[in-house]
C-alpha cells in the first residue's frame, strides 16, 4: 500500500523519504517508507506503540541509519559521518521525551551548552541570548536551577529552549506530550504553535496522542506495518474512509487491529474440553 | 554435552565480539581524549569528581596498609634480628605492589563505578543523543575528558597510598617498637632504588589508571539504558576492572622485576 | 560546587600527588646515588659464587656503582663481570683490585674494589687484572677440616 502513496508536497518540500528500508537487531521496521515533510509547517506523525515513529527521527539525525532508500533533508542526503553531519545537525533541534537535559548543568548552562560548544561569541552575547531563549519558554526565572529540581513539563520547556537555541530550520518533537498534566500539555502545545509561526520553523512531531496532535498539525501522516497507512490534512484524516485510519483516529478499541493478539483456539486453550 | 559446547563457542564468539566493540571504543576514547585536552576546565571538574573525591579513601587505606606492614614486618624481621630493614621491607611492598594495586582497585571501586553509572545514565536519558543532535560528539565532551583525568589521577592517588603508607609503617617501626629512624629511612633509602622501584611503580598506575577508566567508560557507554541494565554495568565495571589491575599486575611485574 | 571551590581542591590535589612523588623520590628511594652517568669495567673471576646483578660495588664499605652484568667468557670458560661505575669516582688507578665478598656470615654478596697506586686511571671498558673470587662456605668448610686433619697427625 505504502509504495503506492504519491508524493505530497511537491514545491520543496524540507525532508523526502523515498522508499526507506531499515530494521534494528533483525526485525524490520520500515519496508518501502515514503513521505515528505512540507517546509515551515507542522506535520504529526502518528502511529501506534511500537511501530518505528521515533526510529524516523533517529534516521532523521543520522544516528541510524537506512538500510537502503532515499532520505533528504535540503535537498540533500543525510550525511554519513563527519563535517557534513555536523553541518546538518547545526540546522537541527531535537526534543527528547525525556528532556535530556545535561544534569550536571543549571537551566542556563543547559541552554548555554549549544552556544558554547557551536560558536565563539562572547559571554555577555551568550547571556543575552540564553536569556531570551529561556524568555520565549516563560522560564527566564528558574535559570539557576538544577534538572533534578525541574517538573516534567519545565523541563521540557528548557529542553525546547535549548532545541531552538541556534535558531534551527526543522525542529524534531519525540512524543513531546507523554507525561504531561493537562497546563503544562496546553503550554508546550502553545509553544510548538507559536515557534513555528513566530520563527517560521519546520516542525516534525511524532505522537500516538491523536486528539494534541491533530490540534496543532498542518498535516498529519499514520504510519503503520512498516509504511504509511495514510496521510492528509487532520480533517481528512480524521473523517478517512479507511477502517484501519479511522480505528487509529478515532481510538475504536476493535476494527482491522483486533483486540485479541494471535492465538489458540479459546476453549482448546483452557483445556476443558476435548 | 554438544549444547555445552555450542555454549561456550556462543560465549567466545560474544566475548570476541565485545572486546573488538572495546578496543574501536579505546581507540575513540584516546582521540577524544587528545582533542578534549585543549578543554582544561572539563578536564578539571572530572579531576575533581574522579580525583579529589577518591583521594580521602585511599589515603586512610594507605595509611592502615602502612602500619599493618609495619606490625606484620617488625615481628617476622625481629626473629632474624633484622628490624632495622623494616624500613625497606615496607617501602618496597608499597611501592612495587601494594601502592599501585591497592590503589587502582580502589579507584575502581570508588571513581570507576561512579563514572559507569554516570555514562550508563547519560544514555539512558539520552543525553548522549542529546549532544550528538547539538552536534557534538560525546567522545570528545564526555569521554574524553574523564579518560585525561583518570589517567592522571591514578599515579597521583598511587603515590599518596605509597607515601602515607611509608609513613604509616614508621609510627608504628619507631613509635610502638621503637626502630631508631635514621636507620629505618636509611634501610628504606639503599633498598628502593628510584629507577626499578619508584619508576616501575609509577608505570604500573598508569597502566592501571587506563585500564579503570577504559573499562568504567565502555560499561556506562554501552550499558542497556534501563535502571537494571546500568546497574548491572555498575558491577561489571567492578568486576572486570579488579580482574584486570590482579592480572595486569602479574604481568607487569614479571616483565619488569622477573627479567634481568 | 562552584567552580572556584573546585578548582581549589584540583589544585590541593595535584600538589599532595606531587609532594607524594617527590617524597618516594627523595626520601623512599636512593634517587641521587642509583641514577646518574656510570662507566662500564669488567673484571674476570673463577667463581662468582652468589653474586647477582645490581649487587652492590663498594670501596671500603661505600657503595660506588653497581654490578650490572654477569656472563661467561666462552673462549677460557671464566665468569666476567660488569661493573657500572658512578661517574664520580672516575679516577680509580688501573691497578685496582676487586673481590666478591659477603656482608656478614649469611649476607647478600658485593664486589669490593681495593684501590691500587697506579697513576693511570681506569677508563670505560678497560679488565681489572687483580681479581679474588667468591669464598664458598663449603670449600671453606673442607679446607678447615683438611687442616684439622693435618694437624692433628703433626701433634701425634
Amino acid at each position: 500500500m505504502s509504495q503506492t502513496v504519491s508524493l505530497p508536497h511537491d514545491d520543496s518540500p524540507l525532508v523526502i523519504a523515498e522508499n526507506l528500508h531499515f530494521s534494528f537487531s533483525g526485525r524490520p521496521i520500515y519496508s518501502g517508507l515514503n513521505l515528505s515533510i512540507p517546509e515551515g509547517k507542522i506535520t504529526v506523525i502518528l502511529g501506534p506503540s511500537g511501530c518505528g515513529k521515533s526510529t524516523f527521527l533517529g534516521l532523521l539525525g543520522g544516528r541510524l541509519r537506512p538500510d537502503s532508500g532515499v532520505l533528504k533533508f535540503n535537498g540533500k542526503d543525510i550525511p554519513r559521518s563527519g563535517s557534513g553531519l555536523i553541518a546538518m545537525r547545526r540546522k537541527m533541534g531535537m526534543l527528547f521525551q525525556n528532556s535530556a537535559l545535561l544534569t550536571d548543568l543549571n537551566v542556563f548552562e543547559n541552554v548555554a551548552f549549544p552556544f558554547r560548544e557551536q560558536t565563539d561569541l562572547p559571554e555577555a552575547i551568550i547571556r543575552i541570548l540564553v536569556l531570551m531563549k529561556l524568555e520565549m519558554v516563560g522560564l527566564r526565572g528558574a535559570r539557576n536551577m538544577m534538572p533534578s529540581e525541574l517538573s516534567g513539563g519545565m523541563s521540557r520547556r528548557v529542553s525546547l529552549a535549548r532545541a531552538i537555541a541556534l535558531d534551527p530550520e526543522l525542529v524534531m518533537y519525540d512524543e513531546p506530550f507523554v507525561g504531561l498534566d493537562p497546563v503544562s500539555m496546553g503550554v508546550i502545545v502553545k509553544l510548538i504553535s507559536e515557534l513555528n509561526d513566530a520563527m517560521g520553523i519546520t516542525s516534525v512531531i511524532v505522537t500516538h496522542d491523536v486528539a494534541e496532535g491533530c490540534s496543532i498539525a498542518d498535516y498529519v501522516y499514520l504510519l503503520d506495518g512498516g509504511g504509511v497507512a495514510g496521510h492528509g490534512s487532520p480533517e481528512e484524516m480524521m473523517n478517512s474512509d479507511n477502517p484501519g485510519v479511522r480505528q487509529f483516529m478515532q481510538g475504536l478499541p476493535d476494527g482491522p487491529v483486533g483486540f485479541h493478539y494471535p492465538a489458540a483456539d479459546y476453549i482448546l486453550d483452557l483445556g476443558v474440553e476435548k | 554435552m554438544i549444547s555445552l559446547v555450542q555454549g561456550l563457542g556462543r560465549w567466545g564468539v560474544s566475548f570476541i565480539a565485545r572486546l573488538g566493540e572495546a578496543v574501536l571504543f579505546l581507540l575513540g576514547a584516546i582521540s577524544g581524549a587528545a582533542k578534549s585536552l585543549r578543554r582544561g576546565r572539563l578536564i578539571i571538574q572530572q579531576l575533581y569528581s574522579i580525583g579529589v573525591l577518591t583521594m580521602l579513601i585511599i589515603m586512610v587505606s594507605g595509611l592502615f596498609v602502612g602500619m599493618v606492614l609495619g606490625l606484620q614486618g617488625y615481628y617476622q624481621l625481629v626473629n632474624f634480628s633484622a628490624e632495622s630493614s623494616l624500613g625497606m621491607v615496607v617501602a618496597l611492598f608499597l611501592v612495587r605492589e601494594l601502592g599501585p594495586v591497592l590503589a587502582a582497585l580502589l579507584f575502581a571501586g570508588r571513581a570507576g563505578s561512579a563514572l559507569t553509572a554516570e555514562i550508563g545514565l547519560m544514555r539512558a536519558t539520552d543525553q548522549l543523543a542529546a549532544m550528538e543532535m547539538m552536534a557534538v560528539d560525546p567522545m570528545q565532551r564526555v569521554v574524553g575528558p574523564r579518560f585525561v583525568a583518570g589517567i592522571i589521577a591514578m599515579p597521583l592517588l598511587a603515590a599518596m597510598l605509597s607515601a602515607i603508607g611509608v609513613l604509616g609503617g614508621y609510627l608504628i617501626g619507631h613509635g610502638q617498637f621503637g626502630v631508631d629512624p635514621g636507620v629505618y629511612w636509611s634501610s628504606m633509602q639503599n633498598g628502593v632504588d628510584f629507577y626499578d622501584d619508584i619508576l616501575n611503580g609509577v608505570i604500573k598506575s598508569v597502566v592501571f589508571g587506563v585500564i579503570v577508566v577504559w573499562v568504567a567508560l565502555f560499561e556506562g557507554y554501552v550499558a542497556t539504558p534501563t535502571s537494571e541494565g546500568v546497574s548491572r554495568a555498575t558491577t561489571r565495571t567492578v568486576v572486570t576492572s579488579s580482574l584486570a589491575i590482579l592480572g595486569g599486575d602479574y604481568i607487569l611485574t614479571a616483565l619488569m622485576f622477573g627479567g634481568l | 560546587m562552584h567552580t572556584k571551590s573546585i578548582e581549589v581542591w584540583v589544585g590541593i590535589f595535584m600538589l599532595l600527588g606531587v609532594l607524594a612523588l617527590a617524597m618516594l623520590a627523595f626520601q623512599v628511594s636512593n634517587s641521587t646515588a642509583g641514577g646518574g652517568q656510570t662507566y662500564r669495567i669488567e673484571a674476570q673471576f673463577d667463581n662468582v659464587g652468589g653474586l647477582t646483578i645490581k649487587a652492590p660495588v663498594m670501596i671500603g664499605g661505600v657503595k660506588v656503582g653497581r654490578v650490572g652484568d654477569i656472563w661467561i667468557d666462552k673462549e677460557d670458560y671464566v665468569a666476567v663481570v660488569g661493573l657500572d661505575i658512578n661517574e664520580t669516582f672516575d679516577t680509580l688507578p688501573d691497578d685496582t683490585g676487586a673481590s666478591v665478598l659477603t656482608s656478614g656470615l649469611l649476607g647478600a654478596q658485593f664486589v669490593g674494589l681495593s684501590p691500587g697506586s697506579s697513576d693511570f686511571y681506569l677508563e670505560d671498558g678497560d679488565m681489572l687484572e687483580f681479581t679474588q673470587s667468591a669464598l664458598q662456605l663449603e670449600s671453606l668448610i673442607s679446607q678447615f677440616m683438611f687442616n684439622q686433619g693435618k694437624s692433628e697427625k703433626v701433634e701425634e
